[in-house]
């Protein structure tokens, strides 16, 4: 795909960040730059603390240790800063968590007018924008549940979209998919890279990596173990970890 | 015997699984029950007077309508339940709120009243909130006796809020959360749509004993339905009449709250 120039402009800086759940460390002081208009996958076996990373960053998890800052806007106790975060950061979850009780329309119009003040008329158009850009305009006035689990991956990215923010996080947006869903979504992920946008994945889908990434980040136990660009990471990764990560994922 | 077809087992219902039997045993039975009744006020030479009755409901005197004791007390009764069903409501969702919130002394607080509302006698709550909180707060006697019921039916509202909010999943948060809305919003818009729905059978269930319970009001004197028969009763001895028709009348309203709140179910799914 024709490579987005990638600005100079740190949009996301991570700080030696640790977390811990009870005694257990999640997090070991991380630390990560994202620039602007940069796409990053990052993967490792599961419980290496990758969802918990990008969790951190629009705080739904709280860092205990270090610093986040997104587009200036640094993760502290101020529910301010806190709030302008996620409305710059949308994110897609694993299990889609539409809201089963308002239509594919509606989940996407809820935010925009209750956060960002749009009229209904106003969001309802934005949304039908978007809901076509991830192609399912039809099914606009079904529930969720009507859908299949690619179609409502989808109209969650559309929902994230709909609030235009400046990064998107994507929790493992593949994994709860039937196998023929799962390139539907990609593709419409494919599509939102092409636009510009700052992306972070959690993904193990590693042709999607490829193809998309310009920063491959890999982690175990808590710790970024690997973080090298996509054409050294697959040809010539450095830490034995990764070695048979790699080995294991990409054999068949 | 080849291609032999298996013989049909045919059931025959016995008369005594029959539907007519059924309805017959409890013909039966209600025929016995007022037999017995009857009978027993009978021989205890009960003067039954039920034409003395209907002038309790309406009684019209020279051309004019007057509503009688009963429905006063009944119009009392249906508004102490009106104020109660909201602040029960209210009580509940704040004690609800409060012992999910991170806020120790709230969640603290939230405990104490539970613990206290719940571990002591409705009728000493009355009792002291009487004797006690309105002397003190200069409160008239009807709202003693609304504040007494919803808070104490808001302990139990509260323990079913709680259960319907916390069975929406964690996702339904974070998303909401992850498109910007606030945690009020998120509550108005996001959970508590999905939660309503799960509770409504259960608050019916505690709005209907709220609409019981209210009869305790009797014991500090406000003039609802139970006063009035008592009142009543004190007058005229016919003690077996008037409670016969206040259970009814406390029935009526009861079920007809069920089949309101049955329609609203109805609805509440269908919308979602």
């Amino acid at each position: 795909m024709p490579d987005n120039a990638i600005s100079t402009e740190t949009i996301i800086q991570i700080e030696r960040v640790s977390k811990w759940f009870g005694d257990f460390q999640v997090l070991q002081d991380i630390d990560l730059t994202v620039r602007h208009g940069e796409r990053v996958v990052v993967c490792g076996p599961s419980g290496s603390g990758k969802s918990t990373l990008i969790r951190c960053i629009n705080r739904l998890e709280e860092h205990q240790s270090g610093r986040i800052v997104v587009d200036g806007n640094e993760l502290d106790y101020n529910t301010k800063h806190i709030h302008k975060v996620r409305c710059e950061v949308g994110m897609v979850f694993q299990q889609f968590n539409l809201f089963p009780h308002l239509t594919v329309l509606e989940n996407c119009t809820l935010g925009p007018m209750r956060v960002r003040g749009l009229t209904k008329k106003e969001a309802k158009s934005q949304a039908m924008e978007y809901l076509e850009r991830v192609r399912i305009p039809e099914q606009a006035h079904k529930h969720p549940s009507a859908l299949s689990g690619g179609q409502q991956q989808r109209v969650a990215i559309a929902r994230s979209l709909c609030m235009e923010p400046r990064i998107m996080l994507f929790d493992e947006p593949t994994s709860a998919l039937d196998p023929e869903m799962i390139k539907e979504v990609l593709d419409v992920m494919i599509d939102l890279a092409e636009t510009g946008m700052t992306m972070i994945c959690v993904t193990h889908e590693m042709g999607f990596a490829r193809t998309v990434a310009h920063q491959m980040v890999f982690m175990d136990e808590g710790r970024i173990v690997e973080n090298a660009a996509p054409e050294q990471f697959f040809s010539n990764p450095k830490n034995e970890r990764t070695k048979l990560f790699l080995s294991q994922i990409l054999s068949h | 015997m080849p291609n032999s077809v298996p013989k049909l087992i045919v059931r025959k219902t016995r008369w005594w699984n029959s539907k007519w039997f059924d309805v017959l045993q409890l013909f039966v039975f209600m025929v016995g029950l007022v037999w017995v009744t009857f009978n027993g006020a009978n021989q205890m030479g009960y003067n039954w007077q039920w034409y003395r009755i209907p002038q309790y409901f309406y009684e019209i005197i020279d051309g004019d309508f007057y509503f009688g004791p009963l429905i006063e007390g009944l119009f009392v009764t249906m508004e102490i339940t009106a104020y109660s069903i909201f602040i029960t409501l209210m009580v509940g969702l704040t004690t609800a709120m409060l012992r999910m919130s991170n806020s120790l002394s709230g969640r603290l607080l939230a405990w104490l009243y539970l613990e206290i509302v719940r571990n002591t006698p409705l009728l000493v709550q009355m009792f002291v909130f009487y004797f006690v909180l309105g002397p003190i707060v200069n409160l008239d006697r009807f709202w003693v006796g609304v504040l007494c019921i919803s808070l104490f039916e808001g302990s139990f509202a509260s323990e079913i809020i709680r259960a319907g909010i916390l069975s929406v999943v964690k996702g339904q948060w974070e998303a909401s959360y992850s498109v910007g809305l606030a945690q009020t919003d998120t509550y108005r818009y996001v959970v508590l749509p999905q939660a309503v729905p799960l509770m409504l059978p259960p608050l019916t269930g505690v709005i209907i004993n709220l609409i019981k319970h209210s009869a305790i009001v009797s014991v500090i004197a406000v003039f609802d339905l139970t006063t009035q028969a008592l009142d009543l009763i004190a007058e005229t001895f016919m003690s077996f009449e008037i409670w016969l028709t206040v259970a009814g009348i406390y029935l009526v309203m009861t079920i007809t709250l069920s089949v309101l709140v049955s329609f609203l179910e109805r609805w509440v799914r269908q919308r979602s």
